[in-house]
């Protein structure tokens, strides 16, 4: 699942364009994004609080098993490496 | 203008620094071969670094006018300018993140939220870990992926 600070009907229509499935939640005052300490302040188009980019792979009990905090924000977690890590899961 | 004057390596240089810096926000990125470390885009602006010195070098020759060899200098700054830039982008200012020392880490429980989703339906980490994958199962998930955004489609 994801999160942004997108309102939910921007995500609606991204998620309908792009083709996702996935479960897109709506942070739009970055409450979860501060509380999980991701809030890049300013850093939007117009200078709009946003979230770094960050992905975290729980367990069923909602546990961190992995995590990846990238330095660079062009750089995100591939699909292989999350492959990977769901191996910690079984 | 006789076509054999025209300084067509210093258009094409700063026509190429521009494609170089363009492709990488439009095409490159897509990918992560070529996002993670921009080397394709590095590649074309090293061809039009290269355009640009040739056409400074054929504009500086003495038989070309003063007014070839300003409009080929500022060509050739905007195209070096436009490779600073890039660089500046992908190298530098992309490290500017703030420090999440706060994050959960591995081991930690994460902090349980509710937020709505794309059809306006409130949402909570708890219920995500709780529910079924797809309607044909009664299993509960093994885990949750969960990813931020930036955002701002």
């Amino acid at each position: 699942m994801a999160i942004s600070v997108d309102g939910s009907e921007v995500n609606h229509d991204m998620l309908a364009k792009a083709g996702y499935t996935f479960t897109f939640l709506s942070d739009p005052n970055a409450e979860v994004i501060r509380r999980y300490d991701l809030l890049h302040a300013g850093a939007g188009a117009s200078g709009q609080d946003i979230s770094r980019p960050a992905e975290f792979l729980l367990d069923a009990n909602g546990v961190v098993r992995w995590v990846n905090l990238t330095e660079n924000y062009w750089v995100r977690a591939r699909p292989e490496q999350i492959l990977e890590a769901s191996r910690l899961l079984q | 203008m006789n076509i054999r004057r025209f300084n067509w390596h210093i258009w094409a240089g700063f026509l190429l620094s521009i494609i170089a810096f363009v492709s990488y926000v439009l095409f490159f990125v897509n990918f992560p071969i070529t996002r993670d470390v921009p080397w394709a885009n590095l590649i074309l602006f090293m061809i039009a670094a290269w355009l640009l010195f040739v056409g400074i070098r054929r504009a500086f020759a003495p038989d070309r006018s003063r007014l070839a060899k300003i409009g080929s200098s500022v060509l050739a700054v905007l195209g070096v300018v436009l490779i600073g830039f890039f660089i500046f982008m992908t190298f530098i200012m992309a490290r500017w993140l703030p420090a999440s020392e706060g994050a959960p880490r591995v081991g930690n429980r994460a902090p349980d939220f509710t937020l709505p989703d794309a059809n306006g339906k409130t949402t909570s980490l708890a219920e995500l870990l709780a529910t079924p994958i797809n309607v044909s199962s009664t299993a509960k998930p093994r885990g949750v992926l969960l990813v931020f955004y930036r955002g701002y489609w």
